[in-house]
């Protein structure tokens, strides 16, 4: 409730109702939910008490999606419309997904928009609705569990993830019909859920080994920013791995051969697994295994012997870490924290190895298959405004160079990598031919030089630039990257001063146009009623901006204001109070959208007001 | 839209506007304006009030980027004071700092061929900062001297240009080097 924020530091301005919130990890393999609840951050666990939601979707025909652990048992049997791993697809074009490796069995087309659709028994899937699925699922979870409607989430995503990946996890989430409030790390949230945010500087490493992959970061923390300095991988080796190693040790000692069939090859993994698991407590293991011949298998495995095994894995994972402390132009000893994220490095030889490596223990106390979203629920609760008096910050960074492609294919970077965003940047373009109407910008991301290298985000036409002589027009375009690292144009011609319509086109995204009607129909077959949903939050809106107003006109209406200002603010927001009840979504919509429109110079005048508040005594002269 | 903001990089922090700067009072007023004006304090807000946030985040941020550097902050002060800042003006380079300038860059172009080129890298990196240091307090005192030294004061920002892209040169000799080593 902007209207309201802005107050004198411990001063509230309202009183304050508990909202709902979650912060979700949107994983490759795994998804979770976790949420604050009388003041602690835990995962949430679905009826049968798992916190592990896998991130499966299975589309039958003329059956709803099924999601889940009742999905990955079907894969085996129906692997082209079980789809898996889409974490990997989002933001990618059909090409990119083909380089991806030939082991996909789906059958890809691709839309108009360039984006990619999986066909599916259920019809075709992009990426993007399979990702709204799986939050969709644990959008049910949390509120069955928290017994009321989700007022916001945090999704993480991988440090690395470019502006179109970005946004299609954001679009995934507004499609499950989640206020998305905002995207963070994967590595920040870890260190979040460490409380690292509320120590002053340090450099902290991120080792977090996945189901199927291998991510290091390292962040700088510098008086409250998170700045991802560097990251590395490998995204063909994770904890799926270390299984297979103890697997294939099993199938030498009961002297199986390389020919299992399907069931023999589970029944082996999930055994290594236990043994896995079983041995970051127990110094020796009993396996068992039911051969094909129904006959047992029985051993034993000891924590040293698993260690021999599985070293040269462990060794792998220390050459990303070797290169990331490069990059990020960083030694072993310049590295004050390691975090450990994901399943698998529960195993102790991980973690003696990371030890090792960075000299010193890394925290693991929290679940490492939690962490990530116990720092999502975290920020969450602080975004809807469950901690007023919360001091944390988390500013993050563009990982990726943000520029616009020029003559001869080259790129010209507009924001570089690494600068803190939110940032905006603005660049002049002209017309090159008499009376020239439209302007074309290809955006990509990437750090190289030629654009067929960097990776394409969008194009802009910028249209209705009004006829002048060549190179007389000025169009100023401003590139604007939100908190999210999502990036948004405008452009206004200087000197008529005219704003040129820009049209947006995603390289594989989704326009705002797609999301709407896949909303659409995504409700109408889940037997929602548009209407009255677009009501109910039409009128949630209504009185929240009606309560924010009445609030900030008690607090300083009548000394930023004066009569006449103030009476078209109350005649737009009386309008809205006779509307409110009313059955007109849109009717409500649209008096919202006149009481901001009246109270726009308002907000800049409280936001004034409250910069010179921010910095009173701060007086130029106490310096000289 | 008229920006809440409407005021130069320094009076955002309520700074005076001089070249010298009291780095870590930057740094708490510009973490003061960022709880204040971040997006994230506006999550919930309506999407007017995000989008003025978003703009005033973003200006908080451009200002600091500038004064935190020591090569911009003498530009943008020089663009404040009313002089015209132009790469191809002022080419006329004094021919002492135009040689020293050729040698810098022999030596570095000699690093690989040295038994051991990281220890001689660093080594000349270290010549490099301590000159740009001093190119630096001299920037400092034509900047704030209050005497009209603009025209001193565009040359030594030129030569700090030169220096930085001397800087980053070094740097990724450094990030080759390494990545042969290892």
């Amino acid at each position: 409730m902007a209207l309201l924020q802005i107050s004198e530091p411990g001063k509230s301005t309202a009183p304050h109702q508990h909202r709902f919130a979650a912060g979700i990890d949107l994983g490759t393999t795994n998804s979770l939910v976790a949420s604050v609840r009388s003041g602690r951050a835990d995962t949430l666990p679905d009826e049968q008490g798992r916190h592990l939601l896998p991130s499966v979707v299975r589309y039958a025909a003329n059956a709803a999606p099924e999601v889940g652990q009742a999905a990955k048992l079907q894969a085996a049997h129906d692997p082209l419309n079980t789809i898996i791993s889409v974490k990997r697809f989002m933001g990618r074009g059909v090409d990119d997904i083909l380089t991806l490796g030939s082991m996909l069995p789906y059958e890809f087309i691709a839309s108009e928009s360039g984006m990619p659709l999986i066909n599916t028994a259920g019809g075709p899937r992009s990426p993007v609705q399979v990702s709204a699925d799986i939050l969709l699922e644990l959008k049910r979870r949390t509120e069955s569990t928290l017994g009321g409607d989700l007022s916001g989430v945090v999704i993480t995503v991988p440090a690395y993830f470019d502006e179109a990946q970005r946004q299609a996890t954001k679009d995934a989430g507004t499609l499950a019909g989640l206020k998305v409030l905002r995207l963070i790390n994967e590595p920040t949230a870890a260190a979040v859920a460490y409380g690292l945010d509320r120590k002053a500087d340090g450099v902290i490493a991120v080792y977090d080994l996945g189901g199927g992959t291998f991510d290091i970061s390292i962040l700088r923390l510098n008086q409250g920013v998170f700045e991802v300095l560097a990251t590395a991988g490998d995204t063909a080796l994770g904890g799926d791995d270390l299984d297979r190693e103890i697997a294939r040790w099993i199938m030498q000692q009961a002297g199986i051969g390389n020919a299992v069939d399907h069931a023999l090859q589970r029944r082996l993994l999930e055994a290594a697994c236990a043994a896995k698991e079983q041995l970051s407590e127990a110094d020796e293991v009993e396996l068992g295994v039911v051969l094909d011949d129904g006959s047992q298998w029985h051993g034993s495995l000891s924590r040293q012997q698993m260690n021999d095994l599985l070293e040269p894995l462990v060794r792998k994972t220390l050459a990303p870490c070797r290169r990331c402390l490069r990059d990020a132009g960083l030694r072993a000893g310049d590295i004050t924290e390691v975090v450990m994220v994901g399943g698998s490095t529960r195993v102790p030889r991980v973690r003696s190895a990371v030890a090792e490596f960075f000299g010193r223990e890394p925290l693991a106390e929290i679940d490492p298959d939690r962490v990530v979203a116990i720092g999502a629920a975290v920020q969450a609760d602080m975004l809807v405004g469950n901690k007023p008096d919360e001091e944390m910050l988390l500013l993050d960074v563009i990982p990726l160079s943000l520029g616009i492609e020029t003559m001869g294919g080259l790129t010209e970077k507009i924001v570089p990598r690494n600068t803190t965003i939110p940032v905006a940047r603005a660049q002049e373009f002209t017309t090159f031919k008499d009376g020239q109407t439209a302007i074309a910008l290809h955006v990509v991301q990437g750090e190289r030089e030629l654009v067929e290298d960097c990776r394409s985000l969008a194009r802009f036409e910028l249209r209705d630039i009004p006829p002048m002589t060549a190179g007389a027009a000025r169009i100023r375009v401003t590139f604007q990257v939100d908190a999210d690292g999502l990036l948004n144009v405008t452009a206004r011609e200087q000197t008529s001063g005219a704003q040129a319509h820009i049209e947006v086109k995603p390289s594989y995204g989704l326009s705002d146009h797609e999301i709407e009607s896949m909303l659409r129909a995504s409700m109408e077959s889940a037997g929602e009623d548009l209407q009255a949903r677009r009501l109910r939050e039409q009128q949630v809106e209504a009185d929240r901006v009606l309560e924010a107003l009445q609030a900030a006109l008690q607090q300083d209406g009548d000394r930023l204001l004066d009569s006449q200002e103030r009476a078209a603010i109350e005649t737009a927001a009386q309008a809205l109070r006779e509307v409110r009840n009313g059955a007109d979504h849109q009717a409500i919509r649209r008096a919202v959208e006149a009481v901001e429109a009246a109270s726009a110079t308002y907000v800049e005048r409280r936001m004034n007001a409250s910069i010179q508040r921010a910095m009173a005594g701060h007086g130029v002269d106490e310096f000289k | 839209m008229s920006s809440v903001l409407a005021q130069n990089h320094f009076e955002i922090f309520s700074l005076p506007q001089s070249y010298a700067l009291d780095r870590a009072l930057l740094d708490a007023r510009y973490r003061e304006l960022q709880r204040a004006f971040h997006p994230d304090r506006f999550a919930s807000a309506g999407d007017h009030e995000r989008r003025v946030s978003i703009q005033q985040a973003a200006q908080i941020n451009e200002a600091y980027q500038v004064l935190k550097d020591p090569l911009r902050r003498g530009q943008y002060l020089l663009e404040l004071r009313g002089n015209v800042l132009n790469d191809e003006q002022d080419t006329h380079q004094d021919p002492v700092f135009l040689m020293q300038q050729i040698e810098l860059r022999e030596a570095l172009g000699e690093v690989r061929g040295t038994p051991d080129p990281l220890v001689a890298l660093e080594m000349l990196a270290t010549d490099i900062r301590n000159q740009y240091a001093e190119l630096q307090a001299a920037l400092e005192l034509a900047l704030d001297a209050g005497d009209d030294a603009a025209g001193e004061a565009l040359v030594l920002v030129r030569r700090m240009q030169f220096f930085t892209r001397l800087q980053e040169e070094v740097q990724a000799l450094e990030a080759d080097l390494e990545d042969e080593l290892f």
